[in-house]
């Protein structure tokens, strides 16, 4: 029996690059007061809590014990999902499948990190296999942009294609997300002009590091329904965490975990014409390359035909397939929340909620989480409980 | 400005974590690195049912989720399927310096392999470089069964690839 | 809760080093649990890893197991905490409705790290890491504070070390089986105050693999299904100055949680067998009371009885349990596995005569701060 699960409240901080006045704990009680206020609950209200970060950011070992005083969990279930970048879709996941399941009804998650505290480029490097991949693989940067450098030279996507993507979502976020970490408003011409941190990617084609945290609460079907009139219902989740190597990711640059993932939870939401049938998409892009080279993954154009995509306007704001109406990855990136952010993103999309960055009647949102060698999440949400 | 002025004053503790590892290679990682000391050789696993190559070896075949037994020599010469130059540093988690920059991370498959390598070029003009070229592993006179020390780079074949482009 | 039942399972033999890299471990209990389940990795439709970056040394440190537990070929996640919880993730797949089978992997190389500078990386920071915290050091704390409240005494938790111990000697797994006295724990080295060497479980490589299916795919597809009947899990407050020490709430409240779950009033006389995670000696004893095996504080006077020996009347870790075998975040899944052993009335030497009903128990954080239980039924 498969049973209904939404969402019914959404809480983030106001996105830094160095948050000096809280310590994780204090971050992470924002997040969750936000949400409980957005809901109308309290703590008292929440049968289970789930928590993501990626450890090494930090240093601490254990942090869903940590978190505690930050995450209310005294005297309640909590558990850690951690899985890289996907962490925070991971979570989201993690969360519907607790009420899904039946056992809990009204679920708090939680995404957070503070990568001022760390070298973040450093830490991600530890991911890497020690003997034979770690040496020169720089972070996430690095992968990323040898990634493109197969998909410009496998189908003539340009550097001016990804700048594109950066203007987007940079722009969104100064117009429309005071939450934002990046506010700035940019053209192609600043994006190109800017230093190559890891050609062909320059410091504009990049995610920042971000301190912040995110908190969402699922509900089970009664609960939710009782909690608000518009819960965002979950109608298809899918994942695929396909490799271990990373130099065998770099060359398969159209991402095929993406379309692997994307394809369970469209088949779950019903969802055969992606490009008609989803209103607004929250993607996590954490290189404006990637926001090129990953759109046929998502059956949002044919193979290599992200530059058209993407030139076309089309997933622009009062397109007719806004992407990122948050600024998404490329302005906020605390990594243990950026993937719950999409899903929370997406959430306020459907109910509703989104404010400035409201995509007018929305009605399916999509959102995307992408992490460790190339893997993939996929979350379908919808204002009603099924597409028919 | 309240707020401001208290944030300015809260403190942070900087803590230098050392934390000492020591990764065991396993068997197949074992098997590769004392080839490469041993006879300057690159080694492969090889699939007994779909008959993939993969470099480094590893105990299962992805797609046919095989134990894999039958270890095969590959070529110390492949093509460059991707790069990138790294500008910015960071800090090497094994040594605890920052990174020395600029460096090209190479991605290659070499001849005879169904899977990919990381390793770098001996080039950081990205001018110089294309995706497609065909490279050459270097290796250490002195080698000690670890992997970026005894191939020290791989080198772009400047002959081989004009040779290529030429109608 | 719709029934679930575990129909494969596998451990390695645990061992101080295993020479074997993650993904070689990972891929020997893979293949081992579904030898036992009749399965092949195609009848997998989702898995769960539990892998921590911190004892394997790398970020993201579940990419070493994704393809040798077959995790790229379905939906997966990585709880990064104590077997159990793996297990109740993989729980809540199965429940949800939307997958049949599940597979959930621990594994642990923690000969690879340091153990005291890992788990000094559990402590606070700001307050509490610089003292020199670590897993050891912290049990010494709550085990003088649990002993002075309650006047148990060293000889008592010594008692929980020799019956481990013994009980290890009929466990092909374990890493210390040893016929030792209550005089060779009293007179071990002296670790931290009052904890001594054989008071402690030892740091071990290993892995771990449990196969469990909705009803009736476990039904179809194998003879002897052990049902999950009930779980909970609960965590108390974080800093060690926080709580109390001597008592485990967060223990009794998931324990009643799983019990209730299960139909359980009189868990003394509905539990066959169980397996709890004594990290320490005195560990198990303050288990068993939270447990409701017996008052707060009487833990010492039911071992000095014999009733959690293997011919008592509840015997506790006839594997040997932690003590005998640690390979952290796996040893949880491994209470599990063991206890399925029992039920299936595969144990051997080390079998409880017509178990029936059984209690796995896992831990996370210093002293116990987390804790997840689950009731199997045969």
């Amino acid at each position: 029996m498969k049973r209904l699960v939404g969402i019914v409240g959404v809480g983030q901080t106001h996105h830094k690059s160095r948050n000096a006045d809280c310590n994780g704990q204090e971050l992470i009680s924002i997040a969750v007061k936000r949400a409980l206020e957005d809901a109308e609950l309290t703590i008292a209200d929440i049968d289970a809590i789930v928590i993501g970060n990626m450890d090494h950011f930090e240093s601490i070992n254990c942090a869903d014990m940590w978190s505690v005083d930050g995450s209310g969990s005294y005297m309640k279930p909590i558990m850690k999902v951690t899985t890289g970048g996907t962490t925070g879709s991971a979570i989201g996941h993690a969360g519907f499948y607790h009420v899904a399941s039946g056992l809990f009804d009204t679920v708090l998650v939680i995404g957070w990190e503070q990568n001022s505290e760390s070298d973040t480029t450093a830490a991600i490097s530890t991911c890497f296999d020690p003997i034979t991949e770690r040496e020169y693989s720089a972070g996430a940067i690095g992968p990323l942009a040898a990634q493109y450098i197969a998909y410009m030279s496998k189908y003539g996507a340009t550097e001016e294609d990804a700048a594109l993507v950066s203007v987007r979502d940079h722009n969104n976020a100064a117009l429309y997300n005071p939450y934002a970490h990046l506010r700035q408003i940019i053209n192609v011409e600043d994006v190109m002009k800017s230093p190559y941190i890891s050609y062909p990617i320059k410091l504009l084609d990049m995610c920042p590091r971000t301190d912040g945290a995110c908190a969402v609460i699922f509900a089970s079907e009664k609960k939710a329904k009782r909690i608000t009139k518009t819960p965002a219902w979950i109608i298809g989740v899918g994942d695929c965490h396909i490799l271990v190597h990373l130099a065998d990711g770099i060359g398969l640059p159209n991402l095929p975990s993406l379309e692997n993932a994307a394809r369970q939870a469209y088949r779950m939401a019903g969802i055969n014409d992606p490009f008609n049938q989803i209103d607004v998409a929250e993607l996590y892009i954490p290189a404006s390359t990637a926001g090129v080279s990953w759109m046929e993954a998502l059956g949002l154009c044919e193979e290599g035909g992200g530059p058209r995509l993407i030139r076309s306007g089309i997933t622009n704001m009062g397109g007719k397939l806004p992407i990122n109406p948050s600024g998404g990855v490329l302005a906020t990136n605390p990594i243990g929340a950026t993937g719950l952010l999409r899903i929370g993103e997406a959430a306020l999309q459907v109910m509703g909620k989104a404010e400035k960055k409201q995509v007018e009647g929305a009605k399916v949102a999509l959102a995307t989480g992408f992490g460790g060698c190339f893997w993939s999440d996929v979350t379908v949400l919808s204002s009603s409980p099924s597409l028919e | 400005m309240e707020e401001r002025k208290e944030a300015s004053e809260a403190l942070s503790i900087k803590c230098v974590a050392d934390m000492p590892y020591n990764y065991h290679a396993g068997f197949y990682y074992s098997r590769f690195l004392k080839e490469l000391r041993d006879n300057k050789r690159i080694i492969g696993v090889k699939c007994s049912k779909c008959h993939k190559v993969y470099v480094p070896p590893r105990i299962v075949c992805r797609d046919c989720f095989l134990k894999m037994e039958e270890f095969v020599p590959v070529s110390d010469t492949g093509t460059l399927l991707a790069f990138t130059i790294t500008n910015f540093s960071y800090i090497d988690t094994t040594t605890g310096e920052p990174k020395r920059i600029p460096f090209t991370a190479a991605f290659i498959r070499l001849d005879g392999a169904d899977s990919n390598i990381v390793h770098c070029l001996d080039e950081t003009d990205e001018r110089n470089i294309r995706a497609g070229m065909r490279v050459r592993a270097v290796f250490s006179n002195n080698r000690t069964g670890d992997y970026f020390h005894d191939i020290e780079y791989f080198s772009i074949m400047r002959r081989q690839n004009e040779e290529r482009q030429s109608p | 809760m719709d029934r679930v039942g575990i129909i494969g399972i596998a451990q390695t033999k645990y061992a101080r080093y295993n020479p074997a890299s993650h993904a070689e471990l990972a891929y020997e209990v893979t293949v081992r649990a579904l030898e036992d389940a009749g399965l092949t990795i195609e009848d997998i439709d989702n898995t769960v890893t539990v892998c921590n970056d911190f004892w394997d040394g790398r970020t993201i440190s579940c990419m070493t197991i994704t393809e040798a537990t077959g995790s790229h070929r379905v939906p997966t996640t990585n709880v990064e905490g104590d077997g159990t919880y793996g297990a109740l993730m993989g729980l809540m797949h199965l429940l949800s409705g939307i997958h049949e089978i599940a597979l959930v992997v621990a594994q642990s190389k923690v000969s690879e790290g340091i153990p005291s500078v890992i788990t000094n990386a559990m402590f606070d920071p700001v307050y509490e890491r610089v003292l020199g915290l670590d897993a050891i050091n912290s049990a010494a704390l709550q085990m003088r504070s649990y002993m002075s409240k309650y006047g148990i005494s060293e000889e008592q938790c010594a008692r929980v070390s020799v019956k481990n111990h013994k009980n290890a000697k009929a466990n092909p797994y374990a890493h210390l089986p040893m016929d030792i006295t209550v005089d060779d724990v009293l007179k071990s080295r002296v670790l931290a105050d009052p904890i001594k060497l054989l008071d402690t479980s030892p740091i071990s490589d290993g892995a771990c693999a449990i196969i469990m299916a909705r009803e009736r795919t476990a039904k179809k597809r194998h003879a002897r299904p052990i049902w999950i009947r009930g779980v909970g899990h609960c965590t108390d407050l974080y800093h060690l100055g926080d709580r109390d020490l001597t008592e485990a709430p967060a223990l009794a409240l998931a324990a009643k949680k799983a019990y209730k779950m299960a139909g359980i009033h009189n868990p003394l006389k509905q539990i066959d067998v169980a397996e709890v995670y004594d990290a320490f000696s005195y560990m198990e004893l303050m288990w068993i009371e939270s447990l409701g095996f017996c008052e707060p504080g009487h833990a010492g006077e039911i071992v000095d009885s014999g009733m959690t020996e293997m011919n008592g009347a509840l015997p506790v870790n006839p594997s040997g349990g932690v003590l005998a075998a640690h390979a952290v975040q796996v040893a949880g899944l491994a209470r599990i596995a063991e206890v399925v052993l029992q039920l299936r009335g595969e144990a051997a030497s080390r079998q409880v005569e017509g178990a029936r009903v059984g209690l796995a128990h896992g831990i996370e954080g210093a002293c116990g701060q987390g804790h997840c239980v689950f009731i199997l039924e045969k």
